[in-house]
């Protein structure tokens, strides 16, 4: 952006505005299939079943129809499932950011034995893929009697590193004389933590929390062997259910997806900034 | 990484205190290490446990084999799987980071509505995989699918996206690309952001404009996210489930089973579980995972930059 402020006042050569005409051409090019799909997802959801089931399909609605929409409320139950990726997510993004704030408080203003080495362990739990660990968590989980339960969706990811890496570098910015005033006052550190360091931390508070609820919020393959139950099952689980019942109906396939991405795409318009610091930490420091 | 805290100048300070703090932070530090505990690091060692045992049909082990497993992995098989898993990931790597690097350079051209733009290349990554997935389902469709339609409407041949062997991959490729793309563009442009202004001026003042500008100047110095996109993109193409899960179920007969796949056939799919034969597989994984990792955090210390 900066580079093209000061565009207009240097004398423009022909080739240049061919240039950017053909980068204008390109972009919109690449546009088209880009967002086909989610135009596609909306316009199929509110066709009528008729106009998606011919060949070749319609590719805009002729009116709004909700027999799509009804239809897939109606073959799984989506609010169910909507309630239980919610909860889901919600519990695994209020539970990392705890774990991963008292961690990160612990490596940034404590100091304790070992504390480089606790940090370098935690680092190297961040390269260990999860398909590499769930059959193991699924034999404990059922062990337990938790298989097809809330607590067996949730407890493997109360904590993860990424959380804690994030907030360490963002309790490193605090200012140190701030934390040494509050201690001579006499503040506990737990005081210390809540009403002071995490009301301050807001915007990285709000960056992880946005990826961790993103990422659990998308969670397939988990939910998908611990989950037996139709009453148990995420919305993500739910879609597939959609496709392998009896009909493989578009109308009702693109409607659940519609309604499944709405929460996700308001957060993705709305809280793009946070998206951004939170998904790119690793890439740009 | 970053170096630890600069120590601030510390009192002199009572024994009981130095205690208390001590006692303080593995409180503090306790709940991750219980989770890590509990869910990642006995999972790894019973990983290791299992792969080297046979089991009941249910998966119970039963008895110990050894590297029988890892040996039984020397098969036409096992080798088509590995191939196809190297194809999904290049199938998906190559093309998305291409996709999103050029995506970011054309937008370095736009003056009006860039922000839109760019937030409208990144509107894909609200779907999930699931989401995605049941999209192009209804897009691959070989009976009344919308791309056919398409292409019918357009005079073209059909495509049997999903149906043939030799498609199929490339249609899992496509959603995968398609999901994923506005990940790497907000990560590039994140990179672009970040190149100082001067830099740019003083490129322009030397006459480097348009595709010049672009090879010589930002793609250079966008050098650490173009690295970190393609790991990152990389280990992802490695643990993709999803979309192979909801478009193909691994088929048509084996020609999408990746390395995850597999995984998930041998251990969950049927009502017969080979949990042995699937730990090993698992450790391969962690294997591939831990080397691209590896050759990550190699390279960022040795080569690029940060400053």
């Amino acid at each position: 952006m900066s580079t093209t402020a000061e565009a207009p006042r240097r004398r423009i050569r022909p080739g240049q505005v061919l240039g950017r005409a053909g980068a204008h051409l390109l972009l919109a090019l690449l546009l088209v299939p880009v967002l086909f799909p989610v135009y596609y997802a909306f316009a199929g959801a509110l066709m009528a079943p008729h106009e998606l089931s011919r060949f070749p399909a319609q590719l805009v609605p002729t009116g709004l129809h909700t027999d799509n929409i009804r239809g897939a409320l109606e073959a799984v139950p989506l609010v169910r499932m909507y309630a239980n990726s919610l909860t889901m997510a919600g519990v695994i993004t209020a539970a990392q950011l705890m774990t991963s704030a008292l961690a990160a408080y612990a490596f940034v203003f404590l100091r304790f034995r070992g504390s480089a080495v606790v940090f370098a362990l935690f680092l190297s739990t961040l390269m260990v893929p999860g398909e590499a660990t769930f059959i193991p968590n699924y034999l404990t989980i059922s062990a337990w009697g938790l298989a097809d339960t809330f607590a067996g969706l949730v407890l493997p990811f109360l904590a993860y590193a990424f959380g804690t890496f994030l907030l360490r570098q963002s309790f490193r910015q605090f200012p140190r004389e701030l934390y040494d005033a509050a201690r001579m006052d006499g503040m506990g550190h737990l005081r210390f933590l809540w009403t002071i360091l995490l009301p301050l931390s807001r915007p990285s508070l709000l960056a992880v929390g946005v990826y961790v609820f993103i990422t659990s919020w998308n969670m397939y393959f988990w939910p998908l062997i611990i989950t037996r139950s139709t009453e148990m099952q995420t919305l993500q689980i739910g879609l597939n259910s959609l496709k392998t019942g009896e009909s493989t109906d578009p109308g009702l396939l693109l409607a659940g997806a519609a309604l499944s991405v709405l929460p996700t795409l308001a957060l993705v318009i709305l809280g793009q900034r946070f998206i951004v610091r939170g998904l790119t930490a690793g890439a740009v420091k | 990484m970053t170096a630890p805290a600069p120590p601030s100048p510390a009192p002199p300070r009572a024994r009981s205190e130095r205690f208390g703090e001590t006692a303080l932070a593995w409180g503090f530090l306790a709940p991750s290490l219980a989770v890590f505990a509990l869910f990642l690091v006995y999972p790894l060692g019973r990983t290791v446990y299992l792969s080297l045992h046979g089991n009941d049909i249910i998966g119970r082990p039963d008895r110990f084999v050894g590297l029988g497993h890892f040996a039984e992995m020397a098969s036409p098989e096992f080798g088509q799987v590995l191939l196809t898993t190297l194809l999904f990931t290049a199938g998906t790597v190559v093309p998305g980071v291409a996709g999103a690097l050029a995506v970011v350079l054309l937008l370095e051209g736009v003056i009006r509505g860039q922000r839109l733009l760019r937030g409208a290349f990144a509107l894909p990554f609200a779907f999930s995989v699931a989401s995605a997935s049941v999209v192009f389902t209804v897009f691959y469709s070989p009976g009344n699918g919308v791309l056919n339609g398409i292409l019918y409407r357009l005079g073209l041949d059909q495509v049997p996206w999903l149906t043939s062997q030799e498609m199929a991959l490339w249609s899992v490729c496509i959603t995968t690309v398609w999901m994923n793309l506005g990940y790497g563009v907000l990560v590039l442009a994140a990179g672009i952001g970040s190149i100082p202004r001067e830099v740019n001026e003083a490129a322009r003042i030397d006459g480097a404009t348009g595709v010049r500008l672009a090879r010589h100047v930002t793609v250079p110095l966008l050098g650490p996210q173009l690295f970190f996109l393609v790991v990152i993109s990389t280990i992802n193409a490695l643990q993709s489930f999803g979309q192979i899960h909801i478009l193909t179920r691994g088929g048509p007969v084996g020609s999408t089973t990746t390395l995850v796949y597999s995984i998930f056939e041998d251990a969950f799919a049927y009502s017969t579980s080979d949990f042995g034969r699937a730990s090993a597989q698992a450790l391969v994984l962690l294997l591939v995972v831990l080397v691209c990792t590896a050759v990550q955090f190699g390279v960022i210390e040795r080569k690029v930059h940060y400053a």
